[in-house]
C-alpha cells in the first residue's frame, strides 16, 4: 500500500493533523458579470477610466475568473482595452496604475 | 452603407489653424467618396499614456460617418501618409455601438 492510501484509510497518520476541521473563509458573495447585470451592450474603448476596472496595476488585462465577466463580454473588454492602448488612452506597460 | 468611427491623434506642435485644416482634409476625403459625417468631436490636447514619436501629448479628434467600404482604404492611406497624424484607428460600428454613440453624444451635450 502506498503512503497516501494508508493515510486515507486511517491506518497511518499523515504528518499534519488537525484537531478541528479547517475553517477556510470563502466569500459567499457570488461574482457577476457587470455587463449582463447593468445591460451594457457595447464596451467603449474611448473610456479609459471605465476600462481601468479590468486591468491590474501594471495595465495587464485581468482574467475573467477574477472580474466575473462573462465570456461574451470578456472578449469585448479585451478588444476595447487593446484599442485604447493603441490610441495611447491606456498604457501598454505601467507601474502603480491604481 | 456602413457606420464607421475614426479617431486620430495629431502632432501637438501644430497650431490651431493647422489642426483644423488637417481635420477638414480627412472630412473632405470621406465626402468625396459619398460618405456623410454624422458627428465630429474634438477632444483637444490630451496627454498620451506613453510617448509616441517622443511626444507626450497630442490633439485627439473623433469623427463618426456613414460610408461605403470603398471609402475606408483611401482614407486610411491618407492617414498613414500624413506626417501630422501620429496614430489613427478606424472601427466599424454595429447596432449596439451606434446606440452607445447616440447615448454618449446626448450625455456630452448635457454636460456642455
Amino acid at each position: 500500500m502506498s503512503k497516501i492510501e494508508e493515510q486515507n484509510s486511517g491506518k497511518k497518520e499523515g504528518e499534519i493533523r488537525y484537531l478541528t476541521p479547517l475553517n477556510i473563509d470563502t466569500s459567499t458573495q457570488k461574482k457577476y458579470c457587470r455587463f449582463k447585470r447593468t445591460g451594457i451592450k457595447y464596451v467603449d474603448y474611448k473610456d479609459p477610466d471605465f476600462l481601468l476596472k479590468f486591468v491590474n496595476e501594471q495595465g495587464k488585462i485581468l482574467p475573467r475568473r477574477l472580474t466575473g465577466t462573462s465570456l461574451k463580454y470578456q472578449r469585448k473588454v479585451s478588444v476595447a482595452v487593446k484599442r485604447a492602448r493603441h490610441l495611447a488612452l491606456m498604457p501598454y506597460v505601467a507601474d502603480m496604475l491604481k | 452603407m456602413n457606420h464607421y468611427e475614426t479617431v486620430f491623434i495629431l502632432n501637438p506642435v501644430l497650431s490651431e489653424t493647422q489642426v483644423e485644416e488637417a481635420v477638414q482634409k480627412f472630412v473632405d476625403i470621406v465626402k468625396t467618396y459619398k460618405g456623410s459625417i454624422t458627428s465630429q468631436e474634438n477632444w483637444g490636447l490630451k496627454k498620451l499614456a506613453y510617448p509616441i514619436e517622443n511626444k507626450k501629448s497630442g490633439f485627439y479628434h473623433l469623427f463618426e460617418f456613414t460610408a461605403t467600404h470603398e471609402a475606408i482604404e483611401p482614407l486610411e492611406v491618407e492617414l498613414r501618409r500624413d506626417e501630422r497624424v501620429m496614430r489613427y484607428l478606424t472601427v466599424k460600428l454595429d447596432k449596439h455601438a451606434l446606440a452607445w454613440a447616440e447615448k454618449r453624444r446626448k450625455r456630452n451635450k448635457a454636460k456642455a
